[in-house]
Formats: structure tokens, sequence, C-alpha cells
């Protein structure tokens, strides 16, 4: 495989990751359980949708076959998203909504410090911006997740529940195959698997601060990456692509 | 109608128009102080032998809605000026920074009650995931720095929402990035 071929399915992933999750958690909005939760779930998703529609433009302009973000984001079926399997698992309650989130962004925040030393001057740049914005999502999921762990008997029995639900989705965040390495050696992709450590080092300082258990198992979902999803992102896209199935190219 | 131009008016000249436009979310500043117009350019003979002016703009957040309306906004008053020959350009490199919101969109922010970045960035990012202390908001009603932060987010991206433990009033952060 040529770096020609593996980028645009390297930011297909990058891309999907922020869109799918983006979408997961507008899900929340009108549903939140405060006014505050609200908007801040908007706003986390608002800045992933906007990342998404970065990678997913910069895969579309490299791939030079005329198609688009939208084209990407309503076009595809599930087979073809190269989202990881955590990020399109259900909101769940409150407690599973900010695990999710606490594992994906530690380990965007992670990614991104890496690919804003991208050899590519075009992933660089939405690395460094989104960077930015992935400071705060993280801020506020680890937040969450301390005080929800070392809230009540109730919120702390949740959040662990959470912590161990979804821990066997996290692997896959750091899995490196074809498209990675050949990237990785021209120093335009970030080697995921370096950063497993460094995750794993402050998502225990997090939850050891909340009084929360790290899990011990080793045994790890996979196959998002390659196109092989659960059962839940078609139900996801089913709603997010509808407009566009049933109107193609509507606009506004 | 736009009146036509007699000469090719300066950028310092174009700078003071945009002064003008006002950011669409928050409109007490404009798209200058805000620091989301980058570059401006006469570029000679770039359109049918014409010069052409470029108009480099920069979103605030990735996910930023009002990036459409603001370049709609650009290109209306100075078409309205006699513009004709205008491009806009998105740039995301450098990403922008609170750190370029000018002195007086600082200052009409806080009379609006939006507090403005109380740090540069660089001292923000070495701040997170520190145990350093937060700075200290001062509430823009009372004055009094016994104010707490109820969420990271606000009505946008770039604000938090904080409340003042003396007057009790809510108000916006806008956060340093």
């Amino acid at each position: 495989m040529t770096a020609d071929d593996a980028a645009p399915e390297y930011l297909l992933r990058l891309g999907d990751n922020c869109l799918i999750l983006g979408h997961r958690l507008s899900e929340w909005v009108g549903h939140a359980p405060v006014l505050e939760e609200d908007l801040g779930l908007a706003n986390v998703a608002l800045d992933l949708l906007g990342q998404a529609q970065h990678w997913l433009g910069l895969a579309a302009e490299i791939e030079g076959e005329g198609r688009d973000a939208d084209w990407f984001a309503f076009r595809r079926d599930a087979g073809d998203f190269r989202n990881a399997l955590l990020v399109e698992q259900p909101n769940g309650d409150f407690s599973h909504t900010m695990a999710r989130q606490l594992y994906f962004d530690l380990w965007h925040v992670l990614l991104l410090v890496n690919l804003q030393n991208s050899m590519h001057a075009g992933i660089a740049g939405i690395a460094a911006k989104a960077h930015k914005e992935a400071r705060y999502h993280l801020e506020r999921s680890g937040d969450w997740v301390i005080r929800l762990g070392d809230g009540t008997e109730e919120s702390h029995r949740r959040m662990q529940e959470a912590i161990n639900e979804l821990w066997n989705f996290t692997g896959e965040l750091f899995e490196s195959d074809a498209v990675d390495e050949v990237l990785a050696a021209d120093g335009v992709a970030a080697d995921a698997g370096r950063i497993e450590s460094s995750w794993r080092k402050q998502l225990g300082d997090i939850l050891a601060e909340a009084t929360l258990d790290l899990p011990q198992e080793n045994w790890m979902r996979h196959g998002g990456r390659r196109g092989i999803h659960s059962e839940h992102l078609g139900f996801l896209l089913a709603e997010m692509q509808f407009l566009q199935r049933a109107y193609p190219d509507a606009r506004w | 109608m736009p009146t036509e131009l007699s000469s090719q008016p300066t950028t310092n000249q174009i700078w003071a128009w945009l002064v003008a436009v006002p950011d669409p979310e928050i409109p007490v500043i404009s798209v200058v102080e805000l620091g989301i117009v980058r570059d401006l350019q006469w570029l000679a003979d770039a359109c049918e032998g014409e010069p052409e002016l470029l108009v480099a703009i920069t979103p605030t957040y990735s996910g930023c809605p009002a990036t459409d309306v603001i370049a709609g906004d650009i290109e209306q008053a100075l078409r309205a000026r006699g513009i004709q020959r205008l491009r806009l350009e998105n740039r995301l490199t450098p990403p922008w920074t609170t750190d370029w919101i000018t002195a007086s969109g600082r200052r009409k922010l806080r009379d609006y009650g939006i507090v403005p970045p109380a740090e540069r960035a660089a001292a923000s990012a070495r701040s997170a995931g520190s145990n350093r202390l937060p700075p200290v908001i001062e509430c823009p009603r009372c004055g009094s720095t016994a104010t707490v932060k109820i969420s990271e987010f606000g009505s946008t991206p770039c604000k938090a929402q904080y409340r003042c433990g003396d007057c009790l009033e809510p108000f916006d952060y806008f956060k340093c990035l």
C-alpha cells in the first residue's frame, strides 16, 4: 500500500470517529438532565461535527474523485464507515455517555498532539485547531467521571458499571494496520500504539481520583475500523441520513 | 446601488470598513476585533487583468456555525462599498486564539456582560491537566471574585457559564483558546 492510497482511508477513520460521536452526543439535545448539560453536550457535538467536516473534506480533496464531506457523511452505508466501535455505542444513561467520552477524549487529545507535527500540512492544521477544542472536552468528561465516581453510592455504582461495560471497546483505538504503518513511516500519521501507555496512565489517575477501579480484562472488541460494525450504527445512520436518502441533493 | 469607486481603496481603509461588521453571535464586537479577519491583500491582475481583493478569515471553533454568515456579511459590506472583485479564503492555520481579540474588543465584551479571557493561550495550555489554580474570574456585574464555574460550555462553544457567589447572577466567560 502506498501513502497516497492510505491517506484517504486514514482521514475517513478520523472523520468518522468525530462524525458518529458528534451525532450520538446530539441525541441528548432536549433530553439532558439539566439545561447546562444540554448546552454542554450540544457544544461538544458541534466541535466534533466541525472537525469531521474538516477531516472528511480533506479526505475528499486528497482522493480527488469529486466527492465532498457531505457525500461521505450522507451517502455511505454502514459497511463503508471507518469509526471505532466505541463511538457508535448508544448513549445509555449519563454515566455511560461520560465513560465513552472520557475514553475517547483522552485518546483524542493524545492523538491530536501527535498529529500537530504531521508532515502533511493539511493534517497538522486541522489537528492543531481540533486539539484546542478537545482539551476542553477532556476537562469536562474527566470532571464528570470524578464527580459521579466520587459521588453518592448510586452514582458511584453506575459510573463503575459504565466504565466496565465500555472497556472492551477501548482496545480498538490503539490498533495499527497497514494504513497506519505506511503513514506513520512517512511522518504523516501518528502511531496509535505508542500513545496507549500515556492513555492508560492518565486514565488510571482520573479513575483513582474518582474512587473507581480500572478494568483489568484484556479481551477487546474490534472491527469498526474495517467497516465491521455493531448493530447500533445502522439505526444511527437511518436517522442521520434520512433526509439525503429520501431527497438526494436537497439543499436548505 | 453601490457607489462606483474612482480609485482602489487602501487595505487600511478596508480594515476600517470591516471594523463596522459585527460578529453575528456577539454583535457588540466586530469581526476585526474578534480577530477572525486574518489578512487583506490586493492581488494584482488576479481577475481578468484587474486587481482582486483577497480577504482571509479563520473560524473561531471548527464547528462554528456562524462562519458562513460571517463570510457573507463581509462580502456584502465590501460590495456595498463598491468593491466588486473580491475573494474570501478560509484559513485554518495558524488556529484562531483568544489572544487575537483586540483591546477594544475585550473592553466591549466586558461592557456587554461577557468576561473576556483571563489568561494568554499559552498559559492556559500549560495549566490543562496540571494542578495549577485556574484564573480568577471577576463578576462583570459586581466585581466579586467569589465566582464558580457552572459549565465548561455556554450558549456558544467559546463561552463557559459562571455564577457570582455574591450577587448570585449567572454570567458568560469567554474562555481562553
